[in-house]
C-alpha cells in the first residue's frame, strides 16, 4: 500500500517508516522483557536512539541536495496517511531524535533500582515514536493520528510512579488532553468537509474556501489552536502541566523539551503556516488574538514561577511561558519573528531539559524538591550547577548562549511588523526570568548550606557514588550517566549560540524555513 | 438465481455447518469443547469462502429448496451481510477459543454453552442472509430463544432473571415485528423483500406506516435504543464472559442490521420525521449510556452501558441518510463491524479480570490489573476504538459520520458524537486508570489462561486494524449497492475536482 | 368487512396482552400476556389475509399465512416452554415469582 514514485529510489519511502520504526519495534520488544535483563533493554534503548538518530542525520543530508521523502497509506475517503520529511520537519525531528538519546541515557541513569523498569521504558519509546510521528506528518489527520497517540503513550508515564498523587495528575492531564482532542477532531473533521483536503502545503489550503466561508474558518482556527494549545500549555489551558511534575525527572524531562509541549508548538506552527498560510491567516485576523494570547501566556507564566518554591514547578511554570515564545513568533506574522519562533523550538528545548536534568540530580543526589534547600549546593554539585547555570542565564537571554538568539530576533520581528508591543513583553519576561532565575544562582553559588541534605547512605543507591575519594574524576558528584546529559545540553547551548552563523545550525535552518515560507512563489 | 447443486454452496455451508455442529455437540457431550471448536473454525472459513465469492461475482442470491419467490424463500448475501457475517466469524472464532479455556473446569456449562453458541451463531447467519421477511422473524426468535438461554447458563439468581427479562423481550419484539409482517402481507400479498420494495410504493399509506411503526418498535426495542434499553445492562452483565461478548458484540448488531435492511431495501429511504427521531433517540442514548456508564461501580455494568452508548450513535447515520449520502450508513456500519470485535475483546478482558480477581468492582482492580498486562492492553486498545481515538475502526466509523454531519449542517449530531468520545475516554479510562497503582495487597488469584489473554487482545488488535484497511473493505461493503449511493467526493465551491 | 372484523379483534387481543404484560408482575401471568398477544397478531395476520379467487369474483381466503402463523404458532409454544423453564427455575432458586423491578434509567 506504500506507493513508490517510478523515477524515485526505494528509500524515498522507506527511511520515514524506518525512522519510526527505529523506536516502535524496540518498545514492542522492551514490553515483554523481564526487568532483570537490564543490558538488554538499555542496548535496544541506545541502539533505538542512535540508528534514529543516524537516520535523522541522513535525511538532513538528503533534503539538503534536494531530496524528497515521502511514505502514505490510503485511510479513509481521499485521505492518505502521510509521512514525510521537509524543512520544518527535519528541524523538529533533529530535536526530538539528539534529546530522546540524552533522555534515554539519563533515565537509565535515574531510575536504576526502579520498579517496572520495563513498562517505563516501553511507552517512553512509544512516545517518542508518536513525536517523530508527529514531526514527519504530511496532512493534518496524520497529525492528529500521532498527536493523540501522544496522548495515550504519556499517560502512563505520568502516573509511573503509582502515587495517589500521580494518578490524580494523570486523571487531570487526560481530562485535558482528551478535550484538546476532540476539539482538534472537530476542526479537523469541519475543514475537510469544507475544503476536500488537508494535505499540508507551503501557504496553506483554505485559501480556495477563504472568500466564501470566513465565519466557519475563524471558528476552525480557534478549534484547531485550543485543540494544539492544551499540550502547548497556552493559558487558561495549561493547567495540567504543573501538576504533571509527579512524575519523574527523566518524563519531566521528556515532556517539557521534547514531546507533549514541543509537539503542541509545533502543531501551532504547522496550523499558521501550512493549513492556512501566514497571509490567509492574516486576512482572516486570527493571528492578533493568537499574539494576545502568547503574550498573556508568557506573562502569566513568568508570573506563577515567581512564586513557586518546588524546583520543578518553578521550571515548569517556566515552560509555560517560554513555550509561547514560539507561539509569539509565529502570531506576529512577520519573517524574522517568525525565525525567532522556529528557533527557539530547538534552543528552549536544549536550554530547559538541561534544567530539569539538574533538577533531577538535586532530588536524586542529595533530596532537593525545594529553591530553598539549594543554598550552597554549588559547591557540593559544580559541574551540575555549572550546567544549570549556563541553561538558566539562556533563558533570561544572556548572550551568546542560545537563548539570546530567540529573543534577538522575536525582537527584530516585531519592529519588522511595525508593532512595539511584543517587545515590552519580551523586556518584562526576560526581567521575571531572571527575578525567578538568579536567586536560584545566587543561593547555589554563593550561600552556604543552611540544613543538612538528606544524602542517601553509602550503598544504597550504587549508581551514585559515595563520598571519600579526592580528585574529582574518580568521585563525581553524582552517576556518570545522571552527569554526561546535562553537561552535553548545556555544552551545546552555548555553542549553537556561539557558531549560529555556521551552515547547519539551528538559526540557519529556521532562516530557510521562514523563506520558503515567505517568500515560496 | 443459483440454486442448492452439488459443489460448494458457501451459503447453504455457512447455516447448515454450525447448525450441524450444534446437534453433534448436544449429542456428544464430553467432546464438546473440541466439536464446538472445530465447528467454529469451520464455520469461518466457510464465511471466508462466502466473502470472497461475493467480492468476484458480486451478490450470491439462493433459493431454497429450488422454491422461487413469492412462495419461496430466498436467502441473499450482499456485501451488508456478508460483511456482518465476516465480523461473526471473526469474534466467533475468538469466542470459542476463549469459551474453550473459560468452561475448562466447567462441565454442566460447557455441555450446554456450545451447542447453545452454536445455534445462536447458526441464527445469526441465517438472518444475515435471509431477504423474506417471515423467514427473518424465525430467525429472530431463533437467535432470542438462543441468547437467552446462554443468559441463564450460570444457573445464578440474577442470570436467570435477566435472562427471563431478556427473553420476554425479545419474544415481544417479535411480536410487534411479526404485526408489522402481517399488515405488510395484507397490503402487498407476499413477505420476499425485493418483491415488497416493488410494490411498496403502491400500497396504501395508513397500512405501511402501521407496519413500518410496529417493526421498528419491535427492532428498536430488540437493539435496546434509549429509552428501550432497560433490559440490556442486566442481562449483559450477569452473563457469562463469553456470553456477554456474543451478546453485546453480535446479537444487538442482528437488530440493526435488520432495521437497516427494512430502511433501505424495503422502504426505500424512509420518512424524515422517523429519521429524526431516530436521530435524536440515538443522540440521548450516546449521552445517557455514557454518563451511566461511568457511574457504575461492576465492571461488566460499565461495558454493558457502553453498549447501549454505542448503540446510539448507530441511528444518528438515520436523519444523515436522507439525503442519499452513502458516507452515513457506511460509517455506521463501519461503527458497526469495530464495535463487535472491540466489545467482545473488552468483556473477554472483564472475564480475565474477574477469574483473577474474583470479583469486579472497578473501585478494587488495582491489585488486579496490575498483574495482567496482556489484558490490560486488550482492554485499552479496545477502549481506543470505542472512543474513536485513531487508529481505529470506531475512528473511521466516527470520521464518516462526522463528515456526513458537516456536510449537511448537522452540527448538533456532530457535537453530540464528539461529546460521546470525551465520555468515552472518562469510563474507559476510570478502568484503565487504575491499572498503574498497585494495590496495598498482594493478590494471589486464579491464574489466567493464555489463551484467554491471547484472543481478547487479538480481537482488540483486529478493531485497531480495522481503522487502517478501510479502502479494502470499500469494496466489500458495497457489493450489491446502487451505483448512485457510491460515496460523492467532498465538494467545495471553486475547487475542481 | 369481514377482515376488519377479525383485525380489530387480533388487535384489542394485542393490547390487552400489552397492558397485561406491562402491568402485572408475577412472570406467570406475563407468560399468559404474550400468548394472548401472539395469539392477537395471528389472528390479525389470518384475519387480513384475503386474495383474488381464480375466477377473479370474490376474495377468497389466502392459505399462505395460515401456513406462516403455524409457523407462529410452533414459535410461540416453544418460547413459552423455555419461559416456563426459567421461571420454574427461578423460583426454585430464590423462591420468587417476580422480576425484580429493572431499574428505571
Amino acid at each position: 500500500m506504500i506507493t513508490l514514485f517510478e523515477t524515485r529510489p526505494v528509500f524515498d519511502a522507506v527511511l520515514p517508516l524506518l525512522v519510526l520504526a527505529s523506536s516502535l519495534i524496540p518498545a514492542l520488544v522492551i514490553f515483554f522483557l523481564p526487568e532483570e535483563r537490564v543490558r538488554t533493554r538499555t542496548l535496544l534503548n541506545l541502539g533505538g536512539a542512535f540508528i534514529k538518530l543516524a537516520l535523522v542525520a541522513g535525511m538532513l543530508w538528503g533534503v539538503s541536495q534536494g531530496q524528497r521523502y515521502e511514505a502514505r497509506l490510503p485511510l479513509v475517503d481521499d485521505l492518505d496517511l502521510v509521512l514525510r520529511v521537509g524543512a520544518l520537519s527535519l528541524l523538529f525531528l533533529f530535536l526530538s531524535a539528539g534529546l530522546w538519546l540524552v533522555t534515554t541515557v539519563y533515565a537509565v541513569g535515574y531510575l536504576e533500582q526502579s520498579p517496572n523498569r520495563s513498562r517505563f521504558f516501553g511507552f517512553f519509546s512509544l512516545c517518542v515514536t508518536a513525536t517523530v510521528g508527529v514531526a514527519m506528518s504530511g496532512n493534518l489527520l496524520t497529525f492528529l493520528l500521532f498527536f493523540e497517540m501522544l496522548t495515550l503513550t504519556t499517560y502512563p508515564l505520568v502516573v509511573h510512579r503509582g502515587t495517589e498523587a500521580a494518578r490524580r495528575a494523570g486523571g487531570v492531564y487526560l481530562a485535558h488532553t482528551v478535550l484538546a482532542g476532540t476539539l482538534l477532531l472537530a476542526g479537523t473533521a469541519w475543514l475537510y468537509s469544507l475544503t476536500g483536503t488537508l494535505a499540508f502545503a507551503p501557504r496553506g489550503f483554505v485559501a480556495d474556501v477563504a472568500d466564501t466561508h470566513r465565519w466557519a474558518l475563524t471558528a476552525i482556527f480557534a478549534l484547531l489552536i485550543a485543540g494544539v494549545g492544551v499540550k502547548a500549555a497556552l493559558v487558561p489551558l495549561h493547567s495540567w502541566l504543573p501538576r504533571a511534575m509527579v512524575a519523574p525527572a527523566p518524563v519531566s524531562a521528556l515532556l517539557h523539551a521534547v514531546a507533549v509541549v514541543k509537539a503542541g508548538a509545533f502543531g501551532i506552527v504547522l496550523i499558521v503556516y501550512d493549513v492556512f498560510g501566514i497571509e490567509q491567516a492574516a486576512a482572516l485576523g486570527v493571528t492578533g488574538p493568537l499574539a494576545v494570547v502568547a503574550a498573556v501566556t508568557i506573562l502569566y507564566g513568568s508570573l506563577r514561577a515567581l512564586f513557586q518554591d518546588d524546583l520543578k514547578r518553578r521550571l515548569a511554570f517556566s515552560t509555560v511561558s517560554q513555550v509561547s515564545y514560539i507561539v509569539l513568533g509565529v502570531a506576529i506574522a512577520g519573517p524574522l519573528a517568525s525565525v525567532g519562533g522556529i528557533v527557539h523550538l530547538v534552543h528552549q528545548g536544549l536550554m530547559k531539559i538541561t534544567l530539569f536534568f539538574g533538577a533531577g540530580n538535586l532530588a536524586e543526589t542529595l533530596g532537593i524538591h525545594k529553591v530553598s534547600e539549594m543554598n550552597g549546593v554549588g559547591r557540593r554539585m559544580p559541574w551540575t550547577l555549572g550546567a544549570f547555570t549556563i541553561a538558566a542565564l539562556g533563558m533570561i537571554g544572556l548572550p551568546p548562549i542560545a537563548g539570546f538568539i530567540s529573543k534577538w530576533y522575536l525582537g527584530l520581528g516585531a519592529l519588522e511588523a511595525g508593532v512595539h508591543w511584543p517587545l515590552y513583553v519580551l523586556t518584562a519576561s526576560s526581567l521575571m526570568n531572571a527575578a525567578y532565575f538568579l536567586p536560584i544562582l545566587h543561593r547555589a553559588w554563593l550561600r552556604e548550606p543552611a540544613v543538612p541534605w538528606a544524602e542517601p547512605a553509602a550503598g544504597a543507591q550504587p549508581h551514585i557514588p559515595a563520598r571519600g575519594a579526592s580528585t574529582w574524576w574518580r568521585r563525581p558528584e553524582t552517576g556518570w550517566l545522571l552527569l554526561l546529559p546535562p553537561l552535553v545540553t548545556a555544552a551545546l547551548s552555548l555553542l549553537i549560540g556561539l557558531f549560529a552563523s555556521l551552515p547547519f545550525s539551528p538559526l540557519e535552518w529556521s532562516l530557510l524555513i521562514s523563506e520558503r515560507e515567505f517568500r515560496y512563489p | 438465481m443459483r440454486l442448492a447443486l452439488g459443489g460448494l454452496d458457501w451459503t447453504l455451508a455457512v447455516v447448515f455447518v454450525p447448525l450441524g455442529g450444534a446437534l453433534l455437540c448436544f449429542l456428544l457431550p464430553r467432546r464438546t469443547a473440541v466439536l464446538g471448536l472445530i465447528t467454529a473454525w469451520l464455520t469461518a472459513m466457510a464465511t471466508l469462502g462466502l466473502t470472497l465469492d461475493v467480492l468476484a461475482k458480486g451478490a450470491q442470491r439462493t433459493a431454497l429448496g429450488g422454491w422461487e419467490a413469492p412462495l419461496g424463500i430466498l436467502w441473499l448475501a450482499d456485501g451488508l451481510s456478508v460483511s456482518l457475517m465476516a465480523m461473526t466469524a471473526s469474534v466467533g472464532v475468538a469466542v470459542s477459543v476463549y469459551a474453550a479455556a473459560y468452561f475448562r473446569d466447567e462441565h454442566t456449562e460447557r455441555a450446554f454453552f456450545w451447542p447453545l453458541w452454536l445455534l445462536l451463531w447458526t441464527a445469526l447467519n441465517a438472518l444475515f442472509l435471509s431477504a423474506d421477511l417471515f423467514n427473518l422473524y424465525v430467525t429472530l426468535e431463533l437467535l432470542g430463544f438462543a441468547a437467552a438461554s446462554l443468559t441463564a447458563l450460570s444457573g445464578s439468581t440474577a442470570a436467570l432473571a435477566g435472562a427471563i427479562r431478556y427473553l420476554m423481550v425479545s419474544v415481544l419484539g417479535s411480536l410487534s415485528y411479526l404485526l408489522g409482517v402481517a399488515l405488510i402481507y395484507h397490503a402487498c400479498g407476499t413477505v420476499d423483500i425485493a418483491l415488497v420494495a416493488a410494490c411498496i410504493g403502491d400500497a396504501p399509506r395508513p397500512a405501511v406506516q402501521a407496519a413500518v411503526g410496529a417493526m421498528v418498535a419491535g427492532l428498536l426495542l430488540k437493539t435496546a435504543l434509549f429509552p428501550f434499553h432497560f433490559w440490556l445492562p442486566p442481562a449483559h452483565a450477569s452473563a457469562p464472559a463469553p456470553v456477554s461478548a456474543v451478546l453485546s458484540a453480535l446479537v444487538v448488531k442482528a437488530s440493526f442490521y435488520l432495521l437497516l435492511r427494512l430502511w433501505f431495501d424495503v422502504l426505500g429511504g424512509g420518512g424524515r420525521g422517523l429519521a429524526e427521531l431516530l436521530g435524536a433517540l440515538g443522540a440521548a442514548a450516546v449521552i445517557w449510556g455514557s454518563v451511566l456508564a461511568w457511574r457504575q461501580e461492576h465492571l461488566k455494568q460499565l461495558i454493558a452501558y457502553s453498549t447501549v452508548a454505542q448503540v446510539g450513535y448507530f441511528f444518528m447515520a438515520f436523519p444523515l441518510s436522507m439525503a442519499g449520502h452513502a458516507g452515513a450508513w457506511s460509517g455506521a456500519l463501519y461503527l458497526a463491524l469495530a464495535h463487535g470485535l472491540a466489545k467482545a475483546a473488552m468483556f473477554m478482558s472483564a472475564g480475565n479480570l474477574m477469574r483473577f480477581g474474583r470479583q469486579d468492582r472497578i473501585a478494587e482492580l488495582d491489585r488486579v490489573a496490575y498483574r495482567l498486562p496482556l489484558t490490560l492492553a486488550a482492554f485499552t486498545l479496545a477502549g481506543v476504538s470505542i472512543m474513536g481515538l485513531p487508529p481505529s475502526g470506531g475512528f473511521i466509523g466516527k470520521w464518516l459520520m462526522l463528515q456526513a454531519a458537516f456536510q449537511q449542517g448537522r452540527v448538533d449530531l456532530a457535537a453530540v458524537m464528539l461529546f460521546g468520545g470525551v465520555l468515552a475516554a472518562a469510563y474507559v479510562f476510570k478502568v484503565v486508570g487504575s491499572a498503574f497503582t498497585p494495590g496495598e495487597h498482594e493478590h494471589r488469584g486464579l491464574a489466567v489462561p493464555a489463551a484467554m489473554e491471547w484472543s481478547a487482545l487479538l480481537l482488540a488488535g483486529a478493531a485497531i486494524l480495522l481503522g487502517l484497511t478501510l479502502p479494502l473493505l470499500w469494496p466489500l461493503l458495497h457489493v450489491g449497492t446502487a451505483p448512485a449511493a457510491a460515496l460523492p467526493l467532498a465538494t467545495a465551491p471553486g475547487v475542481t475536482s | 368487512m369481514q377482515a376488519l372484523f377479525w383485525a380489530l379483534v387480533g388487535m384489542a387481543l394485542v393490547v390487552i396482552g400489552l397492558y397485561a404484560l406491562i402491568v402485572h408482575r408475577h412472570l406467570l401471568r406475563k407468560v399468559l400476556a404474550l400468548n394472548i398477544m401472539s395469539s392477537g397478531v395471528f389472528l390479525v395476520f389470518i384475519g387480513l389475509a384475503r386474495r383474488p379467487a381464480q375466477d377473479g369474483a370474490a376474495l377468497a381466503p389466502d392459505p399462505v399465512p395460515q401456513a406462516m402463523v403455524l409457523t407462529g404458532i410452533v414459535v410461540a409454544v416453544a418460547a413459552t416452554g423455555l419461559a416456563l423453564a426459567l421461571i420454574v427455575r427461578l423460583r426454585s432458586e430464590s423462591g420468587r415469582s417476580t422480576l425484580d423491578d429493572p431499574a428505571d434509567d
